[in-house]
């Protein structure tokens, strides 16, 4: 494993004259992004990098709406996770409306529809985009490296991620009333109240979910150590992580305080509140990538970028609440020999003790007595300025909003899970460009290989795009012989120059 | 005697002074309409209600029911030409239900689901039309105005207020605030106010009470709009005759 992680990939200091290879679009993975690498006449990899190439701006054009209308707007950003959306802005809402601290019922409700997103969302990415590579090789022939050859050669795993999915799904339409962009969470609470026949709906098939999510995580902890060299090996790379933890330092998918770790476990900050994530989270801008780079400031951008999701999730926590998943928490911990694991592939299966750890999660609410109360809504001072950070599949997810005195939004910030991830990608993009395709003639299972170490992290490269007018850019106008002709710069300004 | 006409081939008695909108409403056989109210003086613009009396298209909110007349109303033509009076009213405006509060409780979005859109069709004009939030209780969002002036009649008629005017003509035509400064905080409007409860899209709405209905318990999502309208329309009558 790279001490530092390898930075010097990021930019070729001489990229006339290079060979580019293009990995475009990025497959299995939700929204638009390539791999570009310059490779020089011998193969020797120049400069490798991840690209997101869309574009959506949601910061901008949320302004001057009304900020009752946030959560259930800005939760189009995504058809995977718009829960993580909806429950980070109303979140944000609560501050508005005074709403601190929320009746146990609307609380427990909004957990109880996290967690059934959180299943659904790791079922969806271990079983239909990551399962093809792991069960059958990352070089594997591509005509079976799909969902298709999952269901041939594997129909019951297959259809046991159909089935964990649905679970999922069917919490999310219970409470929200659609299985994709529904309407539950509002500043203060939440609209509509669980009934025992939703109850027992849900109980119905419980227990089978949570048979098959403990095989899932058997099946996760079966392909990492089967080949344990490789895999702790595979775009792995030393790096600080970031997510939320309870008081009491355990894990934690709704509330909490951040926590930051180095690479070593030590702590960077902790339990800070989320109203001041600011202090400790700045971002920058490049101009080659539409998706900012998000960094601790204490540490600085050069040293501070981090990662987060599973693996941030499961390495910073103390325990589990529930105790299947610390059950195979401590499992997973031991590799790491007293510090976090560093492992990208690791985060499969950290994804996959998440998602017992969910189902449990619903179990315990849905046999709690205040998940039936009434009393749904709650309000307090109003405020003009309110953060709501959670931790969304992919990771931690912050949402703050300014409003002024008519309730319309003057100002948003997102720093989405993907987003928080983007240094620690093109880390990883760049470690398998450097080990595995250095040299060699490419193949579409080498390219794959970058592909691989991408899908770890399970980007939604839709949700992790929204600045507008911040983006620098450049211009650059090249001669037949690669010779810069021209070159033109925009800086995050918005100020244009000639270099 | 009772006095009747065909509508579509059925038998629709009336009452002396009714428009054939009414008196198909009261035999129970719903004609679209959007600018139309029981309680306000018909409008006759948003063309929903067109029906053909004698080969000529008429308003049949406005037009005199007439002994013995022949009505076409539910033809392949006129539920076409109805479909795209609807595609063009939100073309022409900013409509974007998916975030929009009054999504389920949207007549015009219920409207367009009874006439059968599928697609806007046409291109997106997307006008610039300026948002009201200036008064503490209640939000005017110009990008959901269809120009029906429910609002206009309903504070004139029924609030006795004259808030609103349709200020401009054809294309640029908008909803104007009366006061002093042109914006609704400085304007008599109350959350009460009929303008505000009748209006058929989300142009006009309360403050802070967004999305609190539930999918499913909205009013549009268990009932048809021609089940409510009928019923509703049965009511007025029962009570005002």
């Amino acid at each position: 494993m790279t001490p530092i992680a390898n930075m010097q990939l990021e930019t070729a200091i001489h990229p006339e004259g290079l060979k580019r290879v293009v990995i475009e679009p990025i497959t299995r993975v939700e929204g638009h992004g390539k791999i570009t690498l310059l490779m020089d006449e011998q193969n020797q990899v120049k400069q490798a990098r991840l690209h997101i190439v869309e574009f959506r701006g949601f910061e901008k054009f949320i302004q001057g709406r009304p900020y009752w209308e946030i959560p259930v707007l800005v939760q189009r950003l995504c058809g995977i996770c718009p829960v993580s959306h909806h429950l980070a802005a109303a979140k944000a809402m609560d501050m508005l409306v005074g709403a601190r601290k929320l009746t146990p019922t609307a609380e427990k409700l909004r957990r109880l529809l996290h967690y059934g997103q959180t299943l659904q969302s790791h079922a969806l990415h271990f079983f239909h985009l990551a399962s093809p590579d792991l069960l059958f090789g990352f070089d594997a022939e591509v005509a079976k490296r799909n969902i298709i050859g999952v269901i041939q050669a594997h129909p019951a795993i297959a259809v046991q991620g159909v089935m964990l999915r649905k679970y999922g799904q069917e919490v999310i339409r219970v409470l929200s009333g659609k299985r994709v962009h529904g309407n539950f969470a509002i500043p203060g609470g939440v609209n509509k109240k669980l009934t025992k026949e939703d109850r027992d709906y849900l109980m119905k098939d419980l227990d089978q979910v949570l048979e098959w999510s403990k095989g899932a995580v058997d099946i996760a902890r079966g392909i990492y150590t089967g080949n344990l060299a490789e895999n702790a090996s595979f775009g792995a790379f030393r790096s600080n992580y970031l997510s939320l933890t309870a008081p009491d330092g355990s894990f934690e998918l709704y509330d909490g305080g951040l926590r930051a770790t180095d690479a070593n476990g030590q702590r960077i900050f902790d339990q800070v509140n989320n109203d001041h994530y600011l202090r400790h989270i700045h971002e920058e801008v490049k101009s080659w990538s539409y998706m900012k780079f998000p960094f601790i400031v204490a540490l600085g951008n050069d040293d501070g970028w981090y990662r987060v999701g599973p693996l941030a999730r499961i390495n910073n926590a103390d325990r589990m609440p529930t105790p299947l998943a610390e059950e195979e928490r401590r499992r997973f911990a031991a590799m790491g020999e007293g510090g976090p694991v560093h492992a990208t592939l690791a985060y499969h299966w950290a994804r996959m003790i998440e998602m017992l750890y969910a189902a449990e999660a619903i179990r315990d609410l849905l046999d709690d007595p205040d998940i039936y109360g009434d009393d749904l809504l709650t309000q307090g001072e109003r405020a003009l300025e309110g953060v709501g950070v959670i931790e969304a599949p992919r990771g931690t997810l912050f949402h703050h909003y300014v409003v002024d005195e008519t309730d319309s939004v003057v100002k948003a910030n997102l720093i989405v899970a993907t987003t928080n991830n983007n240094t620690a990608m093109n880390v990883a993009v760049r470690e398998v460009a450097a080990h595995y395709l250095d040299g060699q003639e490419l193949t579409e299972g080498l390219l794959n290989h970058l592909e691989v170490a991408i899908r770890a992290y399970d980007p939604c490269l839709s949700c992790a795009t929204h600045a507008l007018g911040k983006m620098p850019l450049e211009v650059e106008l090249l001669a037949a012989n690669g010779n810069l002709v021209d070159r033109l710069v925009r800086n995050a300004d918005g100020h244009c120059e000639e270099k | 005697m009772t006095s009747s006409f065909f509508l579509d081939g059925k038998e629709i008695p009336f009452k002396e002074g009714q428009t054939v909108l009414q008196a198909a409403m009261g035999a129970g056989q719903y004609i679209p309409h959007l600018c139309w109210r029981p309680e306000l003086e018909p409008h006759s613009s948003c063309r929903l209600c067109i029906v053909i009396i004698s080969g000529k298209p008429f308003s049949s909110c406005t037009q005199p029911a007439m002994e013995g007349q022949k009505v076409e109303c539910n033809t392949p033509k006129l539920n076409a030409m109805r479909r795209a009076v609807t595609q063009l009213l939100f073309v022409e405006g900013n409509h974007y239900c998916p975030s929009c509060e009054e999504s389920g409780n949207c007549k015009l979005q219920a409207t367009a689901y009874h006439v059968g859109m599928q697609d806007s069709h046409f291109p997106h004009q997307f006008p610039i039309r300026e948002r009201d939030s200036s008064h503490p209780r209640v939000n005017l969002d110009r990008d959901r105005c269809i120009r029906c002036e429910t609002c206009v009649r309903a504070s004139r008629e029924l609030d006795g207020k004259n808030v609103f005017a349709i200020h401009g003509r054809g294309i640029k035509s908008r909803l104007a605030v009366n006061s002093p400064t042109s914006l609704l905080k400085d304007s008599g409007i109350s959350p009460d106010d009929m303008a505000v409860k009748l209006c058929p899209t989300g142009a006009l709405t309360v403050k802070r009470v967004g999305f609190e209905w539930p999918i499913g318990q909205r009013i549009y999502d268990k009932e048809s709009l021609a089940t409510i309208e009928l019923r509703e329309y049965a009511n007025q009558e029962a009570v005002h005759g």
